[in-house]
């Protein structure tokens, strides 16, 4: 159990010391969420709809694109040179590996969030400090959603013709319970309202966490090579 | 050997089709002359009779998908992922049949051709799901690689569709409600709900039919493969 705990940091650092020293795609991806959010500002006619109307959407529109261009990046670095044969060949369980993989893209994608958030209340302006933690919480559970499935489709797809284009046609009907739920819980943080009132959309989130990060992790192994 | 019993179950297949396909004439010579009108909808219910049974023969082709994506992952048979391909190509044959029967009753009877409603969105995103899948399949050329991707997503979107359905569930919902899968006894007048079951019989005919002709063609198409590898090296 420790072994593996380690086998995945040690994948998960190796990928972010990677990420940390060329920067490509999390300059990417950061530039891509500022621009989702500008072109989606301007995306509404201003008399009729307000920007807070459309914010909740705008914000998870962006955070699910944005995360899509760092999981296209994550099993490419692995293809290069065949590093993956490598990670085979060490004793370590696939489990592992997908931990780690999985990991390494949780915290790529959380910095995404982190850098687009402060973005996003100054450019809809949305009144934001009392339900912070409360946004926080529903982005960690709703990113776990997409990302576990993400890291699993991602290992698949770059051994296909066409990978960027297979990514999104194969995850986005994930999308839609994590991000349905995460973006009626957002509205309701934005009115200021309880969260009570989104119990049912919550248990739907930690439902699905629960379900995919477990099936992930067992379908992960029949995604490599053999 | 392997070549004339896959022919054989093609004739079958064909043979199947073709019983399934006079049948379906049936039901809808009984369905038009000898069913009565609905009071409410008038004669636009009649395309009741082909929805709802494409319907059902569209999600148990993707059913049996998802099922066999299990068990090819557990026996690694190469059998099993091409009735696994085979059920989910047909099954989107069906849906297609499904998608467009539905919008076409729904704008006289709902007034508006679509609306998000829960099974309208599950079916949806089932079938975007199986065309990905179909996509996914295409775009891999090893066939052991292409049977585990494929049986990945298959048992990925048997897991998906209750989440959807939920999701849209909690949203809000419009479909009228099941009028003989529900609890207590079915709440159709008896005459429509025997030309009902009759064409659920009849659609699942014809989706065994296509699935044995689509099948057999899935394995004539693998010994051609076969072959011309032989033959290059």
């Amino acid at each position: 159990m420790r072994d593996a705990l380690r086998a995945a940091l040690a994948i998960a650092g190796k990928d972010l010391a990677i990420e940390w020293r060329t920067k490509t795609a999390l300059v990417s991806s950061v530039t891509f969420a500022v621009l989702v959010l500008a072109v989606l500002y301007f995306a509404r006619d201003p008399t009729a709809v307000g920007a807070v109307d459309v914010a909740p959407g705008a914000l998870w529109v962006t955070f699910t694109f944005a995360a899509m261009i760092g999981l296209n990046r994550a099993f490419l670095l692995e293809r290069e040179n065949r590093a993956m044969d490598g990670i085979r060949l060490a004793p370590v369980s696939p489990q592992a590996v997908f931990f780690g993989k999985l990991a390494a893209n949780l915290v790529f994608v959380g910095t995404v969030e982190l850098v687009s958030l402060p973005l996003f209340i100054l450019f809809y302006d949305v009144p934001m400090v009392r339900g912070l933690p409360a946004l926080a919480g529903i982005t960690a559970m709703a990113t776990l959603a997409f990302v576990a499935v993400g890291t699993l489709l991602s290992s698949m797809v770059v051994r296909t013709r066409f990978a960027e284009l297979m990514l999104p046609l194969l995850l986005l009907p994930f999308l839609v319970p994590p991000v349905v739920g995460a973006v009626q819980a957002t509205a309701r943080i934005l009115a200021d309202r309880p969260l009570s009132e989104v119990q049912g959309w919550l248990k739907l989130l930690a439902a699905f966490d629960i379900v995919f990060v477990t099936i992930s992790t067992f379908l992960f192994e029949a995604t490599l090579e053999e | 050997m392997i070549r004339e019993k896959a022919e054989a179950l093609a004739r079958r297949g064909s043979l199947l089709t073709a019983v399934a396909l006079l049948a379906l004439a049936g039901v809808y010579l009984r369905a038009l002359m000898f069913t009565p009108i609905e009071r409410f909808q008038g004669p636009a219910q009649k395309i009741f009779y082909v929805h709802a049974p494409a319907a059902w023969s569209g999600l148990l082709a993707f059913a049996v998908t998802g099922l066999l994506s299990v068990l090819y992952l557990w026996l690694r048979d190469r059998k099993v992922d091409l009735v696994a391909a085979a059920s989910a190509e047909v099954g989107l044959a069906f849906s297609v049949i499904m998608l467009t029967t539905g919008p076409i009753w729904a704008k006289p009877i709902w007034g508006t051709w679509w609306t998000w409603d829960a099974r309208l969105t599950s079916t949806l995103f089932i079938f975007l799901l199986f065309v990905g899948y179909q996509v996914l399949r295409g775009a891999i050329t090893d066939h052991e690689t292409r049977a585990r991707y494929s049986a990945v997503i298959g048992i990925l979107g048997l897991v998906l569709v209750p989440f959807i359905h939920m999701t849209v569930y909690l949203f809000r919902t419009l479909h009228p409600d099941p009028v003989v899968m529900k609890p207590g006894s079915p709440s159709l007048p008896g005459e429509m709900l025997v030309t009902l079951l009759t064409s659920f019989g009849v659609f699942t005919l014809l989706y065994l039919g296509f699935l044995a002709q689509r099948y057999a063609l899935a394995v004539l198409r693998d010994l051609k493969d076969e072959e011309a590898s032989r033959a290059v090296s």
